[in-house]
C-alpha cells in the first residue's frame, strides 16, 4: 500500500515534470521560430501504407534538398510525421493533434481521397492551408454538396473526372470498345468517384455500361461477380480500385478466362500489383497515371536519380506527386514572403506556370491542377509508356 | 442459364469451404471449453505468413501446410497456455475479453514485425483449369481446398469420437469438475485441443493464401467473422456443423453477388447470422440442451 502510494507520487510528479517540459518547448518553437512546420499527415500503415511510406520519402528528399539550398526566406523546413493507419477517422485525429498540439505552419497528406476528406473539414477549421498531393476526388478542394470551395484546401494532382474522362475516351477511340463493365469499390471515395466520370464521358460517346458493379475494401473473392461479368462479354473491364483488391480482381478474371482490356487509375499503381496478380495476368491492363519513370524528361531523370540515391527504389507516382507538393509549398511561400497562413493560402490559390516534374502546373478558380496525364500498358509485369494526354 | 448457375455454385463452394476450414477451428475450440476463441482468426494469419516464408524458402504445398499446422499448434498452446489457462475459474466474458486483447495484440505484433503491406504469396501450385461441361470450368486449387477441407474434417472425427483423447474431450467438454474427479487431466486435454484448433487455423491460412495471393497482417479479421457465422450457423461445437455451415454460407454469399446484388452480400450473411439466432439459436445441427442447474 505504502509502495504503491510512493509510486503513484513518484508518477504524478513525473508527469507534471514532463508536462511542463512539454509546455515550455511547443510555446517556443512555435510559428515564429527559424523553421517552417510541415504537418505531415500520412498512411504510414495499414492497408495503403505503401502509398503513404513513399510520398513521405519523395517529401523527406525535396525537403532535404530545398533545406541544403538554403531553405525558404531562410528558414528551415521541419517535417512532423503523423501516422493515420490509412483510416479516415484516424486522418481527422491527427490532423487536429498537427495544428493543435505540434503548432505546424501547414499541413500535407494524405495520400488517398477518403483520408484526405476526413482532414478537410479540420483545415478550413482552423484555417490552416492544408495540400494533398495525390487525393483526385473533386470534394477534395471543392465540396459539391455544399456548392463551396473549401478555402484551405489544395492538390497537386489532377482529380477524378480528368482520369476517369480520359480513360473512357482512350476506351473507345485507341481500344475501339463499345460495351463496358464497371467494377468499382464501393468504400473508396477514390473508386466512385473515378467510376462516375467515366461512365458519364462513356455513354457521352455513344458507348454502352452493360452493368454497374461494386465491391469492398479487402475482399479476397470476386468470383461471383467475374463469373457474371463474363457472361455480358464487355469489351472492357474499368476497375477503379487500390492495386490489393485490384491484383486479385484481375488474376481471377484472367484465370476464369476473361481476356478483354481491364484498366483502371493510379492506385493501380505499386509494386505489389505484379506480385499479387502475376505479370502474364497484367498483360493488356492500361491506367491512367501522373508520371512514368521511363519519361525522357530530364526533370523526371534528375528526380528518379535522386530518389533512387536516397532510398534505392524507383519511384512511383505519389512520390513524385509528393515531391511536387513540396515544391508547391516552398513557392508559394516564397510568393507569399511570410509563413504567415492567410498569405500562403493567398500565394497557393495563385499558383500559376509553377514547373514541377509531372509537368507545368496552374490551379483553376478550385484549387485543381490543369496539367497532363500518362497511359500506361502493363507488359510483362513493367509499366510501358503509352501515350500522353493534355487536358 | 444453366451454365452460369452451375458455375456460381462452384465458386461458392470453393469459398464456402475455406470458411468451413476456419470454422472447424472455431468450433472445435468452443465445444470444448466454451470459449469463442477471437484469435482464431489471427493464428490464421500467422499460418499464412509461416507458408508464404515457407514457400519462399522454396518448399512445397505439402511441407508449407505441415510446417504452418506445427508452428501455430505450438502458437495456439502458448495462448492458452499464457492468456487463458489463468483465467479457467475467471466469468466467460473475461476470457472473451481476453480472446479479443490477444487478437489484437497478435495483429500488431505482426504489423510491427512485417510491415503492413499485404505481400504476394508465391506460387506453389500451378492453378490448371478443368473444363467439365461447355462454359463451366473449375480449378485445381479449388479442388485441393475442398479436398483438404473434407479430409481434415473426417479426420478430425475420428480424433474426437474414436480415440482415448477424444474420449477425453468430449468428458472435459460435457462436465470439467466431473472429467477431473475421474483421473482425467484436464489442461493436457484443454492444450491438446488449442493444438488441433490452431493446427486447423494455419492449415486454413496456407490454402486461403494459395487461393487468394496475399499475406498481410489484417487478412484475419474478415475470414474470421465469417467462419464465425457458419461455425453459429452450423450448430457452435459440431464439427460436421462448421462445413454444411461454411458451404451454405459461401452458396448464398456467391448467389447475392450473381443476381447482381454484389452490394447486400455481406449484408446477406449477417441477416442469416440473425435469422438463425432467433429461430434456431442452436444452428442448423445443433439440439436444444436445457441449462444445468
Amino acid at each position: 500500500m505504502k509502495l504503491s502510494k510512493k509510486l503513484i507520487a513518484v508518477t504524478a510528479a513525473l508527469t507534471l515534470a514532463t508536462g511542463l517540459v512539454g509546455c515550455s518547448k511547443s510555446t517556443s518553437g512555435g510559428s515564429n521560430g527559424d523553421t517552417i512546420k510541415i504537418g505531415a499527415n500520412f498512411e504510414m500503415t495499414g492497408g495503403v501504407a505503401a502509398f503513404g511510406q513513399s510520398q513521405l520519402n519523395a517529401i523527406e528528399l525535396a525537403a532535404s534538398e530545398i533545406n541544403a539550398a538554403g531553405g525558404v526566406l531562410g528558414k528551415q523546413i521541419e517535417i512532423i510525421k503523423s501516422d493515420n493507419a490509412s483510416k479516415a477517422e484516424e486522418s481527422t485525429r491527427v490532423a487536429t493533434k498537427l495544428i493543435t498540439q505540434d503548432k505546424v505552419d501547414i499541413l500535407m497528406g494524405a495520400t488517398t481521397s477518403t483520408n484526405t476528406l476526413a482532414a478537410v473539414q479540420v483545415a478550413n477549421d482552423k484555417k490552416v492551408p492544408m495540400v494533398s498531393a495525390s487525393a483526385t476526388n473533386p470534394n477534395v478542394t471543392f465540396d459539391s454538396k455544399k456548392g463551396k470551395l473549401n478555402e484551405w484546401v489544395f492538390r497537386a494532382c489532377f482529380i477524378d473526372p480528368f482520369q476517369g474522362t480520359v480513360m473512357a475516351n482512350f476506351s473507345l477511340k485507341k481500344l475501339n470498345a463499345k460495351t463496358a463493365v464497371i467494377f468499382s469499390d464501393n468504400a473508396a471515395d477514390y473508386s466512385k468517384g473515378l467510376h462516375k466520370f467515366y461512365k458519364e464521358a462513356f455513354e457521352k460517346g455513344g458507348g454502352k455500361i452493360l452493368a454497374e458493379e461494386s465491391y469492398q475494401t479487402k475482399d479476397t473473392d470476386f468470383n461471383a461477380v467475374l463469373t457474371r461479368i463474363k457472361s455480358l462479354n464487355p469489351d472492357v473491364i474499368y476497375v477503379p480500385g487500390y492495386y490489393e483488391e485490384v491484383g486479385k480482381i484481375v488474376k481471377q478474371a484472367r484465370e476464369m478466362g476473361i481476356t478483354v482490356p481491364m484498366m483502371g487509375g493510379d492506385g493501380w499503381d505499386a509494386p505489389q500489383l505484379v506480385e499479387i496478380a502475376g505479370a502474364a495476368a497484367l498483360n493488356n491492363t492500361f491506367i491512367s497515371n501522373h508520371y512514368s519513370p521511363d519519361d525522357p524528361d530530364p526533370k523526371v531523370k534528375k528526380f528518379v536519380d535522386a530518389y533512387k540515391a536516397k532510398y534505392n527504389a524507383v519511384p512511383d507516382s505519389m512520390a513524385v506527386l509528393g515531391y511536387d507538393g513540396m515544391y508547391m509549398i516552398a513557392d508559394a511561400i516564397k510568393r507569399a514572403g511570410s509563413v504567415d497562413k492567410a498569405k500562403v493560402k493567398e500565394a497557393l490559390a495563385a499558383t500559376k506556370d509553377f514547373v514541377g516534374v509531372t509537368g507545368t502546373l496552374t490551379l483553376d478558380q478550385n484549387h485543381d491542377p490543369v496539367k497532363a496525364a500518362v497511359i500506361l500498358e502493363h507488359k510483362d509485369g513493367k509499366q510501358v509508356f503509352y501515350d500522353k494526354v493534355q487536358p | 442459364m444453366f451454365e452460369y448457375i452451375v458455375q456460381q455454385l462452384i465458386n461458392g463452394i470453393s469459398i464456402g469451404s475455406i470458411y468451413a476450414l476456419i470454422a472447424l477451428g472455431y468450433t472445435m475450440v468452443y465445444g470444448i471449453i466454451k470459449l469463442i476463441n477471437f484469435a482464431h482468426g489471427d493464428v490464421f494469419m500467422v499460418g499464412a505468413f509461416v507458408g508464404y516464408f515457407a514457400a519462399k524458402a522454396g518448399l512445397g504445398l505439402f511441407w508449407s501446410l505441415i510446417l504452418a499446422m506445427a508452428v501455430c499448434a505450438i502458437l495456439g498452446v502458448l495462448i492458452e497456455r499464457l492468456a487463458y489457462r489463468p483465467l479457467r475459474g475467471a466469468a466467460r466474458i473475461v476470457i472473451l475479453i481476453t480472446a479479443i486483447g490477444v487478437s489484437f495484440l497478435l495483429e500488431n505484433l505482426g504489423i510491427y514485425a512485417l510491415g503492413p503491406q499485404a505481400k504476394g504469396f508465391p506460387e506453389i501450385v500451378t492453378k490448371t483449369q478443368y473444363t467439365l461441361f461447355g462454359d463451366v470450368t473449375i480449378n485445381s486449387v479449388q479442388i485441393i481446398v475442398l479436398a483438404v477441407t473434407v479430409i481434415l474434417m473426417v479426420l478430425l472425427q475420428y480424433v474426437v469420437h474414436k480415440t482415448k483423447m477424444g474420449k477425453a474431450m468430449r468428458a472435459v467438454s460435457y462436465d470439467m469438475e466431473a472429467a477431473r474427479l475421474m483421473g482425467i487431466n484436464v489442461d493436457t486435454t484443454i492444450s491438446f485441443t488449442f493444438a488441433i484448433g490452431s493446427a486447423l487455423a494455419g492449415a486454413a491460412g496456407v490454402v486461403f493464401a494459395v487461393m487468394y495471393p496475399s499475406v498481410d497482417p489484417l487478412m484475419g479479421i474478415i475470414p474470421g467473422l465469417k467462419a464465425f457465422v457458419a461455425a453459429v450457423l452450423g450448430g457452435i461445437g459440431i464439427i460436421p456443423g462448421a462445413l454444411v455451415g461454411g458451404l451454405v454460407l459461401g452458396i448464398v454469399e456467391t448467389g447475392v453477388s450473381s443476381a447482381g446484388f454484389s452490394l447486400w452480400r455481406d449484408g446477406a450473411a449477417f441477416a442469416i447470422l440473425i435469422l438463425i439466432l432467433i429461430f434456431k439459436p442452436s444452428g442448423l445441427f445443433g439440439k436444444n440442451v436445457r441449462e444445468k442447474v
